[in-house]
């Protein structure tokens, strides 16, 4: 699977507050730690193997741990709204 | 008070012109003209120190914000500081070129309005002939360039009938969102208030319309819901209360806590010609006046409510009791609650006072 922000979605630095936010129409939302992990390295070409290989590698840990823990966070973030396949 | 936090969104009311004469428009009843509104320059201005006072969101409305020439310009000027755009728009001057440059210079998303369901009706509300199938082909225009689509029907006494078919529209338009809003009562509004106040049991119709919708459609259309206060025991949280979360800048440069709140006479605003829009918003008096729980008049004054609806709307106070510092007569608690009823009373006119300039 290849992860991409649906329409109308985007990441953004929220300076004035230190924080990430994920941007919708007429909404927003605050990501927790682990998905915004993950969607920093959503960009609509890296499928979901290559953000849980290079998210091993930052974090020292093993793909299979890593790999639940992503699977788990992109189906949320799809359930959302956010992501789409 | 407590440190003054940054502003989330920012209204851009880039014009007043717009083809549309809509009896409920937002707009003040003193619309202004062409010649003294702000240059591409002084809006690209206004979105930079919006997004370094810690705007989020930037809605480009009007009027119909594509009557400006510029608004291609415009909207990249909205993402080169790195505001999330949305746009406002009635549609009716949309067309695929135009759709392409908006999208090439960054839009993040549409909002269309639509008048009502039925053509003859939408075009009597509206005040203009033709629009509907020009909406029509504006939702299509939108849907093929890939944005998300939300659409915005304000409803009263003359479209509520329709609201079912309102739905289907949005549906069958490929909306992602529907806005269900009851008509505001301020400026163009509430001097048409007889002719658009709905009946209690029409709310109610509406109300029990809505919730069903939302779970038939879920997963394939979002409805917001905004109630009237002309039948409301609470008053709505205005704009999250004054001077928290939003601000609107006028055609001509005022900066505001709300669109409405020029109704509020003898009040001044700063305006983004003469000083910056931080110093607007945290050290004008306008801003001030309003803002947290010290202002407040009884029954406000340490309510359990207090800082949920923060005493409700300054405007509509000023518009029903004539000081902008009472507390909200949609509030069961206000003295003043009564005037509402006595307005639904007195509702039943069918005759319109139609947008113009003056």
């Amino acid at each position: 699977m290849t992860p991409k922000f649906a329409p109308g979605v985007r990441l953004h630095e929220d300076k004035a507050r230190a924080r990430w936010i994920v941007m919708a129409p007429e909404r927003m939302f605050i990501p927790d730690e682990t998905a915004l992990e993950v969607l920093r390295l959503v960009d609509g070409a890296r499928d979901e193997a290559a953000i849980v290989t290079l998210l091993a590698e930052k974090f020292a840990a093993p793909a299979e741990e890593i790999g639940a823990d992503v699977g788990e966070m992109l189906r949320d973030l799809i359930a959302k709204g956010a992501l789409r396949e | 008070m407590s440190a003054i936090e940054p502003p989330l969104a920012l209204l851009a009311e880039l014009t007043h012109r717009c083809p549309l004469r809509c009896s409920y428009c937002s707009n003040p009843t003193e619309l202004t003209r062409a010649r003294e509104e702000l240059t591409t320059a002084e809006w690209a201005r206004v979105f930079r120190e919006a997004a370094a006072l810690g705007c989020l969101q930037l809605h480009l409305s009007g009027g119909e914000p594509t009557a400006r020439r510029d608004i291609v310009e415009i909207t990249a000027a909205a993402r080169e500081a790195g505001l999330y755009s949305n746009l406002i728009t009635s549609g009716v001057l949309l067309n695929a070129a135009l759709m392409a440059r908006l999208v090439k210079a960054g839009l993040d998303h549409v909002q269309l309005s639509v008048q009502d369901a039925d053509e003859a009706g939408a075009e009597r509300i509206g005040g203009m002939r033709g629009a509907q199938a020009k909406k029509r082909e504006a939702a299509a225009l939108v849907r093929a360039s890939g944005l998300p689509l939300t659409l915005n029907a304000v409803v009263h006494r003359q479209n509520l009938h329709n609201l079912s078919a309102l739905i289907d529209i949005a549906l069958d338009w490929g909306a992602q969102r529907l806005e269900v809003a009851h008509v505001q009562y301020y400026g163009w509004a509430l001097a048409n208030r007889d002719a658009l106040l709905p009946t209690r049991a029409q709310l109610d119709v509406a109300t029990r319309i809505v919730d069903e919708a939302r779970l038939k459609h879920r997963g394939r259309l979002v409805i917001d819901y905004v109630v009237p206060d002309y039948h409301a025991a609470r008053p709505k949280a205005c704009m999250g209360g004054w001077g928290r979360r939003f601000l609107a800048v006028s055609p001509a440069g005022e900066v505001l806590p709300c669109h409405a709140a020029k109704s509020i006479t003898g009040m001044v605003f700063p305006n983004i010609r003469d000083t910056s829009l931080e110093a607007a918003w945290t050290g004008s008096d306008a801003f001030n006046a309003f803002r947290g729980t010290d202002w407040m008049p009884k029954p406000c004054q340490g309510c359990e409510h207090a800082e949920r609806d923060w005493g409700g709307c300054r405007c509509q106070a000023f518009a029903l009791t004539g000081d902008a510092a009472k507390t909200d007569p949609a509030c069961a608690l206000s003295p003043d609650h009564g005037l509402l009823a006595a307005a639904v009373a007195e509702a039943g006119e069918t005759r319109f006072r139609y947008r113009e300039f003056s």
